[in-house]
């Protein structure tokens, strides 16, 4: 070697038996999280729907800061896929020239198509509030760069008219009805990315894009959740540091979010088991029709990823928070671990898909081990390790604190 | 003054996505070289491995990587030499350290030490791309970067590819890499530059047993066209549904 060489994707494979020379872990980490956070996305949305649309009015509390934090977690969608490329200035080459039999050439036209739907959605919800803000802060010493950007966030539109805001309620609703099919499609989309790689006998299958799209959902639901419960704890120990445990306010502040936590489960639960449903489902129909690539995977399942499949994801990730939620009368502790789990679950739903469907080689005659870059010691180990991953999880957390100084989601109903 | 915002609108926007072209976008093509790009090739490039005559001193393998400026120890390669060892009781042993660049002299078959007496069957399989008619790697390139030749080659446009690797997960054959260098798909070309010029790929002028042999499938006297054409041969993973135009003799049903 005269110079240093990097080759993509040896430094964290490791190869057993027979692999084709040119055979490494090419989608690695940042593929995990790309299905994970589109997934987050489209949950989030769709969870904050089910009260527009639907008008499930027990979900009312938590729809708009899903809303706003589906907001937050958007551009998050796009990063991993611009982490992954090994040309990522070329990225926008998918915009100028698509080429439209790949399954990923549509993609920054659903994505942009999603994008403007939440915008206009999130738009029509706080358009009251904006004018409202705007001329709260007429005058006001100091305010005045927050009054400019709400007077942008306006785009003008002053009316507080009974007819005005009756308008804007429509809006809401028709852009959330919109929004549920193209959120669903934007991560069935994803699972179709893989669900049509031929080559691949772990990835091909019709079922692929449901799968995703259900366990997109859960997730989605699951971190609304959580982060709910989060800030909520947080709040309760704000006022009752102030106001001392047992002040009345404390008991509302818990009140509301059992409440919440407890009717959104409802929702989770269902989600829940009809993700599993599928997934076993596609797990049997491969088992049982026995295809050529059949031996190959029963030992990758078995035997190589036995643990991160039938522990981690299955066991840790769905039975036990399943339990949790099903037996008894889950507080909101049990409950935060549930969602945890939940999390951690479709993670590892993820990650064996996209890299279980990489663990064995397509001459069928031997295995691939990925090993996770933690310590970066060049780009391309930050980029697709460790650092990497948790930059782009922490991205939505920093946006939502962001965005919602300015559109806030988190005050009740009451 | 709705009027002139939008006129502001559209001059930033029309300006951005200017400045995001890099020139060579703006290639255009004479009428000449337009119609040249569309018309049918007298060719069809094909290849004809013969299994039977292949004895894995992986010459082909040192030749590609030097004509093709691929990293010469770097453990990716365009083409490779794969050593199957099947044993008495049907156990596959395979094996292709370096590529088989190097050849194989070393006896163990994947960390395996096979008693020569427990050996069934034993032979070398050379692979390269396929250059399928219905290439599932041009499908899925999301940006057009890999394509089709008229006369069957699939190539890569180095200055177009994002690296995205979906190619890679797409081709049935693992030929693809990233270039070390380059940080672009990358895989056998059949030496398009040679072939194109009358002369043939790099592997099969350097193989000295006649394993390898380039061959025009449009030209029914190219000899080993006839070959293809009169005699039994196979092609690899033909349930893909990418139509392979590397034809195989002796193929095996380990072979994959
Ligand atoms: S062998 Fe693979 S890389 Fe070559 S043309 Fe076929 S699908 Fe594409
Ligand atoms: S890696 Fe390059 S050639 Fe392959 S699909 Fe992506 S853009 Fe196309």
């Amino acid at each position: 070697m005269t110079e240093q060489l990097v080759v993509h994707g040896l430094e964290w494979t490791e190869k057993l038996h027979f692999v084709y020379p040119n055979e490494f872990i090419y989608w690695s980490i940042q593929i995990v999280m790309y299905p994970y956070m589109t997934g987050l996305v489209a949950g989030a949305f769709v969870l904050s729907s089910l009260y527009h649309v639907f008008g499930q009015k027990d979900l009312k509390d938590i729809a708009k800061f899903s809303l706003v934090f589906s907001l937050a977690l958007l551009p998050v969608a796009m990063m991993p896929l611009q982490f992954h490329l090994q040309q990522p200035i070329r990225g926008i080459h998918v915009m100028m020239t698509p080429h439209f039999t790949s399954a990923i050439a549509a993609f920054g036209i659903v994505f942009s198509t999603y994008a403007i739907i939440v915008l206009t959605e999130i738009w029509f919800v706080y358009r009251q509030y904006f004018v409202e803000q705007t001329l709260a802060l007429k005058g006001v010493k100091g305010a005045g760069f927050r009054r400019l950007i709400y007077n942008i966030l306006t785009l003008g539109a002053y009316d507080l008219s009974e007819e005005a805001i009756a308008a804007d309620k429509k809006g809401v609703k028709i852009f959330a009805a919109i929004g549920i099919p193209v959120a669903c499609f934007l991560h069935g989309y994803a699972g179709f990315i893989f669900g049509s790689v031929k080559a691949n006998a772990l990835w091909m299958s019709p079922l692929m894009p449901v799968i995703f799209i259900m366990s997109a959902v859960v997730s989605g639901i699951a971190l609304c959740m959580l982060t709910y419960i989060i800030i909520m704890e947080g709040k309760k120990l704000a006022a009752s540091l102030k106001k001392g445990k047992s002040d009345e306010s404390v008991k509302v502040i818990a009140g509301v979010e059992m409440d919440v936590i407890k009717k959104t489960s409802r929702y989770l639960i269902g989600f829940l088991i009809a993700a599993i449903t599928l997934e076993l489902l596609d797990m049997i129909f491969r088992g049982y029709t026995q295809m050529k690539s059949w031996d190959i995977l029963r030992e990758v399942m078995w035997e190589e990823d036995f643990t991160k499949i039938f522990i981690m994801q299955y066991g840790l990730g769905n039975l036990l928070p399943f339990l949790l939620l099903m037996i008894g009368k889950p507080g909101i502790k049990r409950t935060g671990i549930a969602l945890a789990l939940i999390l951690f679950g479709v993670f590892m739903m993820r990650w064996n898909v996209v890299i279980g469907g990489q663990a064995f080689s397509l001459s069928f005659h031997g295995f691939m081990h990925y090993h996770m870059p933690i310590i970066p010691h060049n780009l391309e180990t930050y980029k697709e390790g460790l650092f990497g991953a948790l930059t782009v999880g922490a991205t939505p957390f920093i946006l939502f604190y962001i965005i919602n100084k300015f559109v806030p989601s988190l005050k009740t109903s009451n | 003054m709705s009027v002139s915002r939008r006129d502001l609108l559209k001059k930033t926007l029309v300006g951005s996505a200017a400045a995001a072209l890099p020139l060579d976008a703006f290639k255009f093509l004479s009428p000449e070289q337009a119609k040249a790009a569309l018309a049918e090739s007298p060719h069809r490039w094909g290849f004809l491995v013969d299994t039977t005559k292949c004895v894995g001193c992986g010459f082909c393998v040192k030749a590609c990587k030097k004509e093709n400026d691929v990293p010469y120890d770097e453990p990716i390669t365009r083409t490779w030499v794969e050593r199957y060892v099947i044993t008495n009781d049907g156990e596959a042993l395979v094996d292709s350290p370096h590529g088989g660049r190097d050849g194989f002299t070393e006896k163990k078959v994947m960390e395996h030490d096979v008693d020569p007496e427990s050996i069934a069957k034993a032979f070398f399989v050379p692979k390269l791309c396929n250059q399928c008619k219905s290439p599932a790697c041009v499908q899925v390139c999301p940006v057009g970067a890999t394509y089709q030749t008229p006369d069957g080659v699939v190539l890569i446009d180095r200055s177009w590819c994002i690296g995205c690797g979906y190619c890679v997960m797409a081709c049935p054959y693992g030929v693809r890499f990233f270039h070390p260098v380059h940080k672009v798909a990358e895989k056998c070309t059949f030496c398009y530059h040679r072939i194109s010029k009358g002369l043939k790929t790099a592997c099969v002028d350097n193989c000295s047993f006649g394993a390898r042999q380039l061959c025009d499938l449009k030209d029914h006297n190219d000899p080993y066209t006839k070959v293809i054409m009169t005699q039994r041969v196979a092609v690899l993973k033909d349930e893909y549904g990418t139509k392979p135009q590397v034809f195989y003799i002796g193929l095996d049903k380990e072979v994959r």
